[in-house]
């Protein structure tokens, strides 16, 4: 199994999680949250003044996938958030090492 | 036009009378005159009504324009303000500001009897040609405007006791002494200055007193640092242009009013002029800030779009009657294009206007003021210059002593950590946005 972490811009969030459902993954879980890259935030203009938004707003999805599924759910969140401007964010895959679905009982693959 | 007003202080010996002479009086007169005392009153009520709303355009503007953090401190100091102006002016401020001055060039100061007597149930007070209730209610709520603009500079970094004692001496004296210089047949009065609905009496003295206490308190903590501004962005738009029409709306009755007669068709026909002129003015400042902040920026600040409108409002103010409409679209743009290039500039001196009052009141009020004579020859460059030179005078003396002596008995500021809290926990124990965290 492995456990997807991608961080997008929020406006992409819709159009990925149909992708990802319409190739089978189940579920995923959404967090709003702030960061930065190589973009290093934006400039904005207030009242007369400059200033920089060092942090700017994304999403981050976290999914549990089977390990065949993995592959094909990076390549989709890639190709379906990606809108080729810089803050288009990251996609990183970690090994799982166990799933629990906590109604049942059940483990591993089974239970995502 | 004001200077109608201290024919009000005759009207009591109508009230001595007892109310059955009164009431023989309003009978006898003939009915066109009892129809434009029902007409004057009428236009000081709504007037006086859409004026006392511009206290809700100041309170949602200044909660727009500062910091979550920070938004029901503001929203408590403008009801407060707006309350605490309205029991001043009843005490003492109306009888400063129309002491009953014969027009002379020395009358700088004087008090007529206090506190202003209203006329009795069923009475009518017929030789003023108006309510004397109507007229009190709306010079009230002038005086509370003059308040609300003090509120929005110090915004964020002044404690509750401080600023509402400030305000007690502001609408009890400061303000009156200044309105009794012309609208009360003063001094200024009798020299020929012009001021129809108060760009020098209401708002360059709301400016002054601003300014002194934005010099004497001190910037917010960490607004400008090693040379640079930092910028605390407002906590709601929507807010501050809501709060900014309901102030362009209430303009209608700050200036129009101000014609104060309604009586006939002519009177009725300039207040219509002054609606137009009042309108055109705050429209060009809007569309002046926006073509410059494009320019000057690349993108279109919305907050200085609304502070051209109230820029090109208090430009007209001063005189809203006698220019033509390109005229008054004119006087409020330079208005506009007076607040985009001065709020940076406030800046570089380290001068911390939270909602740009500075600007909006003191710089486009002076401007207005100045211009006067372009439309109305009665009046000359001199003594508008004079009027503005010794308002500003007087205002700022006054405020800044009173803010020292507030800093150094009391305190004007909150302890470094309760400003960094925001003063909603700190002085209020209401957070404006309780289910959202602190920015």
């Amino acid at each position: 199994m492995k456990y997807i972490i991608a961080v997008i811009k929020p406006h992409k969030l819709e159009e990925v999680r149909e992708a990802l459902s319409a190739i089978g993954v189940a579920g995923m879980t959404v967090t709003e949250v702030k960061g930065f890259g190589r973009q290093k935030g934006q400039t904005e203009i207030y009242r007369g003044a400059e200033y920089t938004i060092n942090m700017v707003p994304k999403v981050k999805l976290e999914i549990a996938v089977a390990a065949d599924l993995a592959g094909q759910a990076v390549e989709t969140i890639q190709t379906t958030a990606s809108s080729d401007a810089i803050g288009d964010g990251k996609i990183f895959v970690l090994d799982l090492e166990s799933a629990t679905r906590i109604r049942t009982g059940e483990t591993g693959e089974e239970a995502l | 036009m004001r200077k109608l007003f201290f024919m009000a202080a005759g009207a009591c010996t109508i009230m001595a009378t007892g109310p059955a002479m009164a009431q023989e009086a309003a009978e006898a007169l003939d009915p066109s005159a009892n129809t434009a005392y029902i007409f004057n009153t009428l236009l000081f009520l709504i007037g006086g009504f859409l004026v006392m709303w511009m206290a809700a355009g100041f309170a949602m503007l200044e909660a727009g324009l500062v910091r979550s953090k920070n938004v029901s401190m503001q929203c408590l100091k403008n009801i407060g303000l707006y309350s605490i102006a309205g029991l001043m002016f009843w005490v003492i401020g109306y009888s400063i500001a129309y002491p009953g001055f014969e027009g002379t060039s020395t009358d700088f100061f004087g008090v007529a009897g206090f506190p202003y007597a209203m006329q009795g149930v069923g009475e009518a007070d017929v030789d003023t040609g108006y309510s004397i209730a109507s007229d009190w209610f709306f010079q009230m709520v002038f005086c509370a405007t003059t308040a609300s603009i003090v509120s929005g500079t110090v915004a964020e970094r002044v404690k509750i006791v401080p600023f509402f004692i400030f305000v007690t001496i502001l609408t009890a004296f400061i303000y009156p002494v200044v309105v009794s210089w012309e609208w009360g047949a003063g001094w200024l009065d009798s020299y020929g200055f012009s001021d129809f609905a108060g760009s020098t009496l209401v708002h360059s003295t709301g400016g002054w007193a601003a300014l002194m206490g934005a010099l004497i308190i001190g910037p917010r903590l960490g607004r400008y640092v090693d040379g640079k501004v930092t910028v605390m962005p407002g906590s709601s738009i929507p807010l501050a242009t809501l709060g900014t029409f309901i102030l362009w709306l209430g303009w209608f009755g700050f200036n129009g009013a101000s014609q104060l007669a309604m009586g006939t068709i002519g009177d009725v026909s300039d207040v219509s002029k002054i609606f137009v002129n009042t309108n055109m003015a705050a429209a060009g400042g809007v569309v002046v800030a926006i073509i410059l902040t494009q320019l000057l920026y690349k993108k279109i600040d919305v907050t200085m779009a609304m502070n051209g409108a109230l820029a090109g409002l208090v430009s007209i103010t001063a005189e809203p009657l006698a220019p033509n409409v390109g005229m008054s679209i004119m006087i409020g743009g330079i208005g506009g294009a007076i607040v985009v290039l001065t709020v940076p500039l406030l800046d570089k001196f380290k001068i911390d206007d939270v909602v740009g009052a500075i600007p909006v009141h003191l710089l486009a009020g002076i401007w207005g003021t100045l211009i006067v004579p372009l439309s109305n020859s009665d009046a000359t460059y001199g003594v508008q210059a004079l009027g503005v030179v010794s308002v500003g005078i007087f205002v700022s003396v006054i405020s800044a002593i009173l803010w020292l002596i507030l800093k150094s008995t009391i305190g004007v500021r909150p302890s470094e950590e309760d400003e960094l809290n925001g003063l909603d926990v700190a002085e209020v124990g209401v957070e404006a946005y309780p289910e959202f965290s602190r920015g």
